[in-house]
């Protein structure tokens, strides 16, 4: 039943996201936190940054990690063909069809009036993500707000790519809370030990 | 050894290329043009049109399609899994490790250091959907299509993927 469920949410992301991984997320999302509640959204913001700073096709990644976190190893390969094989299936069986497509101006609108959807989803996305981030930040504000500001310069004007800026904080948190840990054990050895 | 071939292609530019599929699609074009000559630059150019005109993800489209242009049924295969498994797996071991380190007081700094940017490149890509939009379709459209969209999202609480299906048909009778 629930192979079934992956099948078919996976192939609903596939056949509706249209331009590529990035535009999917918020199908993604809508899918796996909102209707299945396969993962929470908290764990899905996470998982989305750590695919972000993996190499490859993003859809794919979160296919899997979902697919796996749901169903094992079976799960994540039914996640992955189901958004990805249905598509590509169609291309190579009906190739002299789908060709005469590629320069239709009906195909062209059709890309083009999703656009706009996708950009709502987005951020309402983003909003929800930056409330509760900000919620959850309780008395780090301060931090949280200097974080969201330089990843936001970052992105615009520096054009970093997102995936390095991940990558920097984990390391830098890792790092930091290592030696906050190891400080505090430094100055109360006896608790907890 | 053209499944070698097709397989190590497909791999190295997955490997690579950074940041999802379309940042990927130069490399492709590297590999499939200008180093292993299995398309001219025009035939790339078709085929990565004809991908972009259907929906779902871009890489597995390419791979598979070029995979079977070069090696048939086997080629489609071997490009697929070359594509998608590596980071597929990478993502399954990460997931594995984080679970077991999951209540170790460092993966929780780490995880909540990486929250902000995620929801700031979520509002960035945001704008940018924006942005196209209003250049290929006109701020109109883009207006109509997005309220529409925040309205039936929103308050009517429709399925995102009813709302796209929706917005295609506006697309083929007032875009087009």
């Amino acid at each position: 039943m629930v192979y079934w469920q992956l099948f078919i949410a996976f192939f609903r992301i596939g056949i509706f996201g249209y331009g590529g991984g990035p535009s999917m997320i918020p199908l993604f999302h809508a899918e796996c936190v909102k209707k299945y509640n396969w993962v929470s959204a908290d764990e899905f913001a996470d998982y989305l940054a750590l695919g972000n700073a993996l190499p490859g096709p993003i859809a794919t990644k979160m296919a899997s990690y979902v697919g796996y976190k749901t169903k094992g190893w079976i799960g994540a390969l039914i996640a992955i063909l189901a958004v990805s094989l249905p598509v590509l299936l169609l291309m190579i069986l009906l190739l002299h069809f789908v060709y005469a497509l590629k320069d239709s101006g009906y195909v062209n609108g059709m890309i083009q009036a999703v656009q706009p959807i996708i950009g709502v989803m987005m951020a309402i996305l983003a909003y929800e993500f930056i409330a509760k981030g900000w919620k959850e930040a309780a008395n780090q504000k301060g931090i949280w707000l200097a974080s969201s500001i330089i990843s936001l310069a970052a992105i615009l004007l520096l054009h970093i790519h997102p995936g390095i800026l991940v990558g920097i904080a984990l390391l830098g948190s890792f790092l930091y809370s290592t030696w906050q840990i190891k400080r505090m054990k430094e100055k109360y050895p006896n608790k907890g030990a | 050894m053209i499944y070698w071939q097709i397989f190590w292609a497909f791999f190295l530019t997955n490997i690579l290329g950074y940041g999802g599929g379309p940042p990927t699609i130069p490399l492709i074009q590297n590999e499939v043009v200008n180093h292993y000559h299995w398309m001219t630059v025009e035939e790339f150019g078709e085929t990565l049109a004809l991908a972009n005109a259907l929906p779902s993800p871009i890489n597995t489209k390419l791979g598979g399609y070029i995979g079977y242009q070069v090696g048939g049924v086997l080629g489609a295969v071997i490009a697929f899994v070359a594509t998608v498994a590596p980071t597929a797996i990478a993502m399954i071991l990460l997931l594995r490790f984080m679970s077991i380190f999951r209540d170790a007081p460092q993966v929780k700094a780490m995880m909540r250091s990486i929250r902000p940017i995620i929801a700031i490149l979520l509002g960035v890509l945001a704008f940018q959907f924006f942005k196209n939009s209003v250049h290929a379709a006109g701020w109109i459209h883009t207006l109509i299509l997005g309220l529409a969209g925040y309205l039936l999202l929103q308050k009517i609480k429709t399925h995102p993927a009813l709302i796209i299906a929706g917005a295609m048909v506006y697309g083929i009778v007032f875009i087009h």
